[in-house]
């Protein structure tokens, strides 16, 4: 059993309450660091922890919380972003579910360090029955003094507000999320000034992902070294992983970044091997935005070396032979998923969610569908792959927000990889309605340069 | 202004120096000609705007005389402040000829390319970029969106097919008017401009979001189809306007006014008034004086020789000179073939006819006689 810093009491029956919460040690470390800790100890600590933001960059929280501009008298304020709306992604809905005084108790000692009053969860309109239950928790956290005007008689106020989002997928990128929050349409800024300078009514704000929240917890309680020895070089702590597609055990599991990718989807502790004993053929390892990797570059690197679930791991050999942690959506496809079809499937929501504010995703990821909807119904040409290519290519990097690349790179690691099956579905047009490229090459072993 | 910081910043190779907080487009305007970014989003009167339509990304080969870091990615020129000692690339750049083409094409696969038929053409700033980025054919090949059109109150229709959502005239309302009644509804390539619901904008000042476009998507419902742009005379004139400046320029054809707009820059954009505002005008002005004797006439506007505008054949009495060079010979030798084809094709067009000489509005028939003047 790997280490289980967020999830340890997840199963304790009635956890969800606050009586049951208290009991089981909640809150002991937000006493702690409100009445024994100075606000500098606190951000030294979550920078000596070497937290990483979970919600898919990977940016140090450390570092983010010490750029937050503090000028004279104007309240700063901490968001929290609960607008879990990647594909395949659904660990912060488990913990919100589950645990959500946790996240609650993270909110309060980071709130207390960052200087926010007025604290916000924005959460997606989709969890509406979790946004019950955070609102039923706070209410009762309220009640038993964790928030409210001066906490602990410590002189510090907080209020900790629930947002309900509208469900665009767009407003969990923090610009578009504070301009949602504002009352606004959900369309991302533009950057610089950034959210840390001037975010939420254009004062300083921070925005934080739930598990990075939640996080601070035990990284206060078991202070920030201790933390960072778990894991492996700049990936510390755990890491929670919301694994599905065709595996034996769906779910989300919180592993401590050692343990190699073949032991997550095999071992019966986590995935269980792949359902109804078929091959791997697929996997997108950190939620719908990041690079699809074949079998045989999945669970080995380019250099033959076995790969790992941390964030250096995942990204080695960059994105031509490489993926990315992301936000710890793990999505695995058996030899009967068709390629094509999951790209096709990916590009149609980013369309969808392409909030139409600058061209190049407006337009490019309607188009990339199109094309891909084409090849699917098997009416595709063999100049089509290199015009998706060419497409994305202009895409990437050419956009106001990280949307327009999240829409590219999966289009990018698809044709990178699997540009047979494609070149197969354009050439037999007739057969590929009817059947599937099925496993072929895909798990054979990489030739490996000596 | 001495006490001022000034940077210096080089674009393409050519240094100048502005005061801090300049935008880099805005210092290659100052260089000028073809050093100058496109721009189709962002509007130097309007607060906030730009950053869109990405017609305007740079490259950043030196980030500033501190930091001489490149930035990583191509930014945008009209929303990104220059520091002291940026160098910037803009067409001495492979990477940027690329990506602007790219964003042409990704502008044009949606817009119906109806140029024949549409109020902006000749001044459109999407005709414009086309022609100097954008390549003769399309890799598009699905149905375009298309939208209804729609009367946004009495004077200004919306032909929602040719917006490319660069939200200038969201902006121009947000700023100029009491309340904003039209905005973007939806999401992604079906976003569209509109009011909710099928509401008239009713403004004094509305009328300059048809100014503010930078496609025919909102045109003059005045002028609509009655005439080609560059088969008037743009004349500067003004009148004493109790809400507005007055300061207009007025687009005759003969002594009819066939419609009034702002005074424009060379960037396409609202030209200051004389107390340094940016010159908006009423709809008054814009929609209802529509008669010569309503103007004090100051004279011709001086229009771009590159325009298809300066074609309009007046030369003489007005004080202005028939340009001697061909449309081609001012364009290094390239025509721009649609507008050409209009412009060669049409029956009206013909080089003998000067419409400054014609007594009172030119009709079809002073056209078809081909005998008034020589």
């Amino acid at each position: 059993m790997g280490v289980k810093l967020l999830l340890e009491k997840a199963n304790v029956p009635g956890i969800r309450t606050y009586d049951v919460y208290r009991r089981e040690g909640g809150y002991a470390t937000a006493e702690k660091a409100l009445k024994e800790m100075s606000i500098e100890a606190i951000v030294e600590e979550v920078k000596k922890s070497g937290l990483r933001g979970r919600g898919g960059a990977g940016f140090p929280a450390g570092m983010k919380w010490s750029f937050i501009a503090k000028p004279e008298g104007v309240p700063r304020h901490l968001v929290c972003n609960a607008d879990e709306s990647e594909p395949g992604t659904f660990k912060d809905r488990y913990l919100m579910e589950f645990l959500p005084h946790l996240l609650i108790e993270g909110l309060l000692i980071s709130s207390y360090a960052l200087g926010s009053n007025d604290t916000y969860i924005y959460i997606r309109g989709e969890y509406a029955w979790v946004a019950d239950i955070l609102e039923e928790a706070i209410v009762e956290a309220t009640k038993n003094g964790w928030l409210g005007k001066n906490i602990l008689g410590n002189g510090f106020d907080c209020m900790v507000h629930v947002h309900r989002g509208a469900g665009a997928y767009i407003c969990g990128e923090e610009t578009a999320l504070i301009e949602s929050l504002e009352g606004k349409r959900g369309n991302p800024r533009i950057k610089p000034p950034f959210p840390a300078i001037q975010g939420l009514w254009m004062r300083p704000t921070v925005v934080n992902n739930v598990e990075t929240l939640a996080a601070v917890v035990p990284i206060i309680k078991m202070g920030g070294e201790e933390y960072a020895k778990i894991g492996v070089g700049r990936s510390t702590g755990t890491k929670l992983i919301s694994a599905c597609g065709n595996i034996n055990k769906p779910g989300v599991y919180e592993i401590d970044m050692t343990i190699s990718v073949e032991d997550f989807i095999y071992s019966d502790e986590y995935c269980g091997g792949i359902a109804g004993g078929k091959k791997l053929k697929a996997c997108i390892p950190g939620g719908s935005s990041v690079p699809i990797l074949p079998a045989n570059l999945l669970l080995k690197t380019a250099k033959g070396e076995t790969r790992y679930m941390n964030y250096e791991s995942l990204s080695d050999g960059g994105f031509a032979t490489g993926s990315m942690m992301g936000s710890g959506g793990f999505i695995v496809l058996d030899e009967d998923q068709c390629i094509v079809k999951n790209t096709l499937t990916l590009a149609r929501f980013y369309r969808h969610e392409s909030c139409g504010q600058c061209s190049p995703c407006r337009e490019g990821t309607g188009w990339m569908e199109k094309i891909l909807q084409k090849i699917e119904l098997g009416k595709g040409e063999s100049s089509d792959i290199d015009l998706l290519w060419d497409i994305q290519r202009k895409i990437e990097g050419n956009t106001i927000c990280p949307l327009g690349d999240a829409a590219a790179w999966p289009v990018a690691a698809a044709i990178r990889h699997f540009r047979d099956e494609f070149e197969w579905h354009i050439n037999n047009r007739e057969l590929s309605q009817t059947s599937n490229f099925g496993l072929q090459h895909y798990a054979d072993p990489i030739h490996v340069p000596a | 202004m001495s006490e001022q910081t000034l940077f210096k910043v080089t674009v393409d190779n050519i240094t100048i120096e502005v005061p801090a907080g300049t935008t880099i487009l805005q210092a290659a305007r100052q260089i000028g000609g073809a050093v100058a970014p496109p721009a189709m989003c962002y509007y130097s009167k309007l607060e906030g705007s730009g950053g869109k339509c990405r017609t305007c990304l740079v490259e950043v080969s030196k980030g500033s005389e501190k930091d001489p870091r490149p930035m990583p990615k191509l930014v945008a020129s009209c929303r990104t402040t220059v520091m002291d000692g940026m160098e910037v690339k803009n067409i001495t750049s492979e990477k940027v000829i690329d990506a602007r083409a790219a964003v042409v094409e990704f502008l044009l696969l949606n817009h119906p390319l109806d140029c024949p038929i549409c109020d902006q053409a000749g001044e459109c700033h999407l005709q414009d970029l086309s022609f100097e980025h954008g390549k003769a054919g399309t890799r598009y090949e699905f149905q375009r969106r298309t939208f209804k059109k729609h009367d946004l109150g009495k004077h200004i229709q919306l032909h929602m097919t040719r917006c490319i959502l660069c939200y200038r005239c969201v902006f121009t309302a947000d700023q100029l008017t009491n309340k904003r009644e039209h905005g973007i509804l939806d999401r992604g390539d079906h976003a569209e401009i509109a009011t909710h619901i099928e509401k008239s904008l009713d403004n004094e000042f509305i009328g300059n979001v048809i100014d503010v476009c930078p496609v025919g998507a909102l045109t003059d419902k005045t002028f609509r189809f009655k005439n080609r742009v560059w088969f008037l005379k743009p004349m500067d004139a003004h009148r004493n306007c109790p809400t507005c400046s007055g300061r207009v320029t007025l687009w005759n054809r003969g002594d009819e006014v066939f419609r009034v707009t702002a005074r424009k820059d060379e960037w396409g954009e609202i030209e200051d008034t004389l107390e340094g505002k940016p010159g908006w005008i009423c709809n008054t002005c814009r929609f209802e004086k529509k008669n010569t004797n309503d103007w004090i006439i100051e004279g011709p506007r001086a229009i771009s020789r590159q325009s298809v505008i300066a074609q309009g054949h007046y030369a003489g009495n007005i004080g202005t000179t028939l340009p001697t060079e061909t449309f081609k010979a001012v364009n290094d030798g390239r025509a721009p073939h649609l507008l050409m084809d209009i412009h060669n094709e049409s029956e009206v067009n013909l080089p003998s006819v000067r419409l400054s000489e014609t007594d009172g509005p030119s009709h079809g028939n002073t056209f078809n006689n081909n005998s008034t003047n020589a």
